[in-house]
């Protein structure tokens, strides 16, 4: 089995001496895993528990970036940030990455999964490969993560399982159908999940954003409008803290989904969205 | 099988504005003139340039938060590259101040970090929503120039990225002529990937404020003068009253308190203007009832206060989108330099003929240049006195008289700031900025922006 390769924080704590941040008072440093940790969202998150003191554990596909992402993380005040280059999609080395990594955290207080892809969704209906790629990156692969993040927490009677979700998933529409239904997934294991660990003080956040101004809705009409990512960065933050079961953000799509939701399927399923 | 993985612009505001719907977009800088369509391709991270442009023609021009007034940011019919997603920091030294950051990073993202830590920007422009790049590549300045100089002063080191993929360190001694041409040289030598900035530091937020009243470029002259030891000074000056009020203003001088004092990050700018303001809203009349009630709103000849830094340097910044109070059709800015030889009488002429043509608005600012030395081979500052002013865009007026203002410039051996032009001829341009051909030389063949095609062709 390929190990899974880390990088050890190299570079000096540059910004600790003259620091004194609101948050940092008197409390342990929080420990945490990221799932994914290249994806705008999980970065701009990070950067809020780096400025805290947090000691934080990447995981992630792409080696120089997951590099720079560490390198802003350790500037802003992180205690420590590990990484690991890692392909997600491969579930057989999911135990031996999370073992490593709470072992490198030496505990787990959050476990943050914010991989996923948007996937193509025309291809997919006419081809069973591109839709199973988009399944099982963002349920499978998620449900073997959380299999063993959830029995490790479980066990220990503590953490925070935070997962990205998504809008998408509350209804199945003809334009995304496939990232829906994977979401949808997601959020139906989410919750059967909490079922069963919450009473053993485990947390299970199922985080759902609306659209987020991302690379890859720039140039989408609209997008100037989309939710800012520092903002949606954090609500999850707040969230977590406040142990929360689901977290609409921004908090207006709890209201639409709730309509969307509630529309007859016979009214539905002639709308164009 | 990969995972994929979701990207994210982690940029806090709009960047150049989008304001069409569907795949062609015009977009438009902050002075709202002109508007040219183009595509933009944001970079989010180092790697990515030139690998995105694969497959992709027409010339290209990185662009930050498209806050430069005309059209230096802007390339019609090409590739934007967006840089706001490169924005993270990457080293920073306690003992001499430097912060190493991607170059994407706003100077707002910048204060937000070192402000608690103790630290401040060596030199800032109005607004802090510009990004470390646009900062190098214009060669910016502040109320500070007389004592600190440009930005560009202050920036040990870059990355610059080339079209064919060459990764350049620039430095004063590694590659010094790229170093150069890149200070000032508007985007146009490379796409900048990085780049360091030595900050200066602060026990405090606040600074310790005096404003003075001052009829007159001459009273303006002796208060400059006099305050040679005074870290930042800038003038508001009234650019449309004539006889016994013709160039009062205010002359506004701090320096960073020496108090020391909570250093806590700002908070977020919560008010947007929020609605086109119809093209009469500005004219002769609202605006000199504007100036008046601005000149009187201190009412002794001295005032002093101790300012929070914000609305010391960034007083617009409060209100964000406040170039919508100019409406659809937008604003030209017009900002000189002239040499201290022709300074008093060129700027009182230029102040005549703008009080003259009643077309100027309420921002009007007046400042000396200092003569600590640009390292850009472009930049604009030089010692004497410069003046920044916009007009609202009245189609038949506003560019007869911008241009009987550059020549005026011309005439008095100043010259124009391209970072805030949108109207200058390629003869006037060649004529301010004799050594272009010097920096075209530099130029990455495959990077162009509308201000270059616009002043490098053949000079009527």
């Amino acid at each position: 089995m390929a190990a899974v390769g880390s990088g050890v924080n190299g570079a000096q704590d540059v910004s600790g001496s003259r620091v004194q941040m609101a948050h940092r008072g008197g409390r342990p440093a929080k420990k945490v895993l990221v799932l994914g940790a290249t994806s705008g969202i999980a970065e701009a998150t990070c950067r809020i528990w780096a400025g805290q003191g947090a000691s934080l554990f990447l995981a992630g596909r792409n080696a120089a970036r997951l590099e720079v992402v560490a390198a802003d993380l350790r500037v802003r005040g992180a205690a420590e940030v590990y990484t690991a280059v890692v392909d997600l999609d491969d579930t057989a080395k999911h135990p031996e990455l999370l073992a490593h990594a709470v072992n490198t955290l030496t505990g787990l207080d959050v476990a943050y999964l914010a991989h996923g892809v948007l996937g193509d969704q025309a291809a997919a209906e006419q081809d069973f490969a591109v839709a199973e790629q988009i399944l099982h990156t963002n349920l499978i692969s998620a449900v073997s993560l959380l299999t063993w993040l959830g029995n490790f927490c479980a066990q220990r009677r503590s953490g925070v399982l935070a997962v990205i979700s998504s809008v998408a998933g509350d209804r199945g529409r003809k334009s995304n159908y496939l990232y829906g239904a994977s979401k949808a997934g997601l959020s139906a294991f989410l919750g059967g999940l909490r079922n069963r660990v919450d009473r053993e003080g485990v947390t299970v956040l199922n985080i759902k954003p609306g659209p987020v101004k991302t690379a890859m809705t720039i140039n989408m009409p609209g997008s100037h409008k989309f939710a800012d990512v520092g903002k949606v960065a954090a609500a999850i933050v707040k969230a977590v803290d406040a142990k929360r079961d689901t977290l609409y953000v921004p908090f207006q799509w709890a209201p639409i989904m709730f309509v969307v939701r509630h529309i007859p399927e016979r009214v539905f399923k002639k709308l164009n969205l | 099988m990969g995972t994929g993985i979701l990207r994210s612009d982690m940029s806090e505001s709009s960047v150049v504005a989008e304001k069409s719907k569907g795949t062609e977009s015009a977009f438009e800088s902050w002075g709202r003139y002109p508007k040219y369509d183009a595509r933009r391709i944001p970079l989010q991270w180092q790697g990515d340039y030139p690998a995105v442009m694969q497959g992709v023609h027409d010339s290209s021009l990185a662009v930050g938060m498209g806050r430069s007034y005309g059209d230096v940011c802007l390339l019609n019919g090409g590739n934007l590259l967006v840089t706001t997603g490169m924005n993270r920091l990457l080293a920073f030294d306690p003992e001499t101040g430097v912060l190493t950051a991607e170059a994407g990073i706003t100077l707002a993202q910048i204060l937000d970090f070192s402000v608690p830590r103790g630290f401040f920007l060596p030199v800032t422009p109005g607004t802090k929503y510009v990004t470390l790049g646009g900062a190098i590549a214009n060669d910016i300045h502040g109320k500070n120039h007389h004592v600190a100089g440009t930005f560009g002063s202050h920036v040990p080191a870059f990355e610059l990225v080339r079209s064919d993929g060459t990764h350049i360190l620039c430095s004063r001694s590694d590659n010094p002529e790229m170093y150069a041409a890149t200070i000032g040289g508007m985007g146009l030598t490379g796409v900048m990937t990085w780049a360091q900035v030595k900050l200066r530091p602060i026990v405090s937020r606040k600074i310790d404020y005096e404003g003075i009243q001052f009829h007159g470029v001459d009273e303006f002259l002796d208060l400059t003068n006099a305050s040679g030891h005074i870290e930042y000074t800038v003038s508001w000056v009234d650019c449309t009253s004539t006889g016994k009020n013709f160039a009062r203003g205010i002359f506004m001088q701090g320096d960073h308190s020496q108090v020391p004092g909570e250093l806590k990050p700002s908070s977020e700018p919560k008010l947007v203007f929020p609605i086109e303001a119809p093209g009469f809203a500005l004219n002769k009349l609202s605006v000199s009832l504007f100036n008046t009630a601005f000149f009187h709103k201190q009412i002794h000849k001295r005032a002093v206060a101790l300012q929070d830094y914000e609305p010391f340097f960034y007083p617009l910044d409060k209100v964000l989108d406040w170039n919508r109070l100019y409406g659809k059709s937008g604003l030209l800015q017009f900002q000189y330099v002239i040499p201290w030889d022709y300074a008093r009488e060129g700027t009182i002429a230029i102040l005549g003929e703008v009080a003259k043509s009643g077309l100027a608005s309420f921002l009007a600012v007046l400042k000396a240049f200092g003569d600590v030395p640009s390292p850009g081979l472009m930049s604009f500052p030089k010692p004497g006195i410069t003046l920044a002013l916009d007009f609202p865009i009245k189609a038949d007026r506003s560019f007869p008289l911008f241009e009987r203002l550059a020549d005026m410039t011309r005439e008095f051996g100043g010259r124009l700031y391209p970072a805030k032009d949108a109207a200058m001829t390629a003869a006037q341009f060649q004529a301010f900025y004799p050594q272009w051909r010097q920096f075209a030389q530099y130029r990455d063949p495959k990077l162009t922006s509308s201000f270059w095609e616009r002043v490098s062709g053949e000079a009527a």
